[in-house]
């Protein structure tokens, strides 16, 4: 479980995050909604120890990540997976090479547990016949894929995903969501997916928060939504912008 | 301000980039391989500047030396003093000089292209969330493959001036290979090559670190990549030829 208390960003003179206060559960498609730049990317970053926050604390289990030293830090970035929005796929690697260097980074598996493991990663995520292949040579989703696979090698405890289905097609974009959901749901992980796009909210979204001008504006699960909207004109306006 | 700003953020970036690698297996594999792009990638290039230099700056200073004038008489100048001349300016300045200068374009701004295109797809990103020390990780096999093969491309280089210069002798009638090699070892001493080996780790450090630091604070996109380049090589050369100075100063002042 994830919870962030009091949540603070600043970027030099301008507040980008303010008082950010939820908390995510396991096993559950958490998703992180709002506009481009409603600060929704930011409030991951700082999950992930990517941006400092001004203030508050993001708490992993009982531990503040905020205050941990550096090297407690490192250790427990190792129960993290992230899937990048552009992907972040290793260029000088191959599909198994970028999905076994975690594995060889901190595991202690022999070469052939190494290679079961990467195989293993590339059954769930779907993906065959690309092991030998460079991430140039393959398609936006099957980078998609890797990039999950790359993610779950280690055996995470949590998922962020950046804006998975950016740059691909509505019928690609279904296919990781799924992928997603029956992982978080496999693993039992805590998982949070920054999205803006409401196909995939009304598909998967158990827990939502949805960010306004950097604040948390609303929160609740997807049935809850369409009622929410009545009430709250700035959710409307964007549930309706997104189709 | 802006300066010291900018030596403080490099000061910290040094703070994280000489770190114990995570695993040295992974660390050594990386280096190897980047000791063959800085080193032997580089062969050709120093193998021509260093003979075509070499051969430049012998015909010059035989020109200079030999041509006739009227404030003194060239027949009362020794031929081997143009070795001198040639053999210890390709030790103490050539080599280590101008070999690290045109290393600065090829090898600096490939790794601050590298690294900067790594930056700007999250792929250092990806390194720092999976916990990786990213600027230690993409950093630190480049300055140890450079501190290692800078030095023996210097070391190459010295060689071919030489060899560049005996080259524009068997061209000329006025100089002899002899006299050249003979004037170059009469003045040589051994601090000339403390000099040129203590150039050579400093340059080597220079590039590969400078190089680095340009790429990894690199924000934006592909523009910014090819901007961070240009910058590095551009401070890469300033510091180049202010540490030279340094060096001179420290060494051979009389």
């Amino acid at each position: 479980m994830i919870k962030i208390e009091h949540l603070d960003k600043w970027f030099d003179d301008r507040q980008i995050l303010f008082d950010i206060n939820t908390e995510f559960k396991p096993g559950v498609a958490n998703l992180v909604i709002g506009a481009s730049g409603s600060g929704k990317s930011v409030l991951i970053k700082c999950m992930v120890g990517l941006l400092e926050p001004d203030k508050g604390k993001i708490l992993y289990g009982d531990q503040d990540f905020i205050s941990l030293e550096y090297h407690h830090k490192q250790n427990l970035r190792r129960e993290i997976g992230m899937l990048f929005q552009n992907n972040a796929l290793f260029d000088s690697l191959t599909v198994e090479e970028n999905i076994d260097f975690p594995l060889r980074m901190f595991s202690k598996m022999s070469p052939e547990e190494r290679k079961e493991r990467v195989n293993f990663c590339l059954e769930k995520v779907q993906l065959t016949n690309a092991n030998k292949k460079y991430p140039a040579e393959i398609s936006g989703g099957m980078k998609k894929r890797v990039g999950i696979a790359r993610a779950i090698a280690l055996e995470i405890k949590y998922l962020f995903c950046d804006e998975p289905n950016s740059g691909l097609d509505p019928l690609t974009s279904r296919v990781i969501d799924k992928l997603l959901v029956d992982i978080t749901k496999e693993f039992n992980i805590t998982t949070i997916i920054n999205s803006h796009d409401m196909k995939t909210v009304l598909d998967i979204g158990e827990h939502i928060i949805f960010i306004y001008n950097g604040q948390k504006w609303w929160e609740g699960g997807k049935s809850e939504l369409i009622d929410a909207r009545k009430s709250n004109k700035e959710l409307d306006e964007f549930f309706l912008a997104s189709f | 301000m802006n300066l010291i700003s900018e030596i403080g953020r490099f000061v910290l970036f040094m703070k994280f980039v000489l770190h114990r690698p995570e695993k040295a297996k992974v660390f050594w594999k990386i280096t190897f391989r980047e000791m063959y792009l800085i080193g032997i990638d580089s062969v050709l290039i120093v193998i021509l500047i260093a003979t075509f230099t070499g051969a430049v700056t012998t015909i010059q200073t035989a020109n200079q030396l030999l041509t006739p004038s009227d404030l003194f008489p060239t027949q009362l100048m020794p031929k081997f003093v143009i070795g001198a001349v040639v053999g210890t300016s390709s030790l103490l300045e050539l080599a280590p000089t101008v070999t690290c200068l045109v290393l600065a374009g090829k090898i600096g701004a490939n790794i601050a292209s590298e690294i900067g295109n790594m930056k700007v797809s999250e792929q250092i990103d990806a390194y720092e969330v999976m916990g990786i020390n990213s600027a230690s990780f993409v950093t630190l096999p480049k300055i140890v493959a450079g501190l290692i093969m800078i030095p023996c491309l210097i070391i190459i280089a010295n060689f071919l001036l030489i060899y560049g210069g005996v080259m524009a002798c068997s061209a000329t009638t006025s100089l002899t290979a002899d006299d050249l090699i003979q004037g170059a070892r009469l003045v040589f001493k051994p601090l000339y090559l403390k000099v040129m080996l203590t150039k050579s780790f400093i340059f080597a450090f220079l590039i590969t670190s400078l190089s680095a630091f340009q790429g990894y604070y690199t924000t934006g996109g592909a523009l910014e990549v090819g901007i961070a380049g240009t910058k590095a090589v551009t401070k890469i050369c300033i510091f180049i030829l202010f540490f030279d100075l340094i060096i001179a100063q420290l060494f051979l002042k009389s």
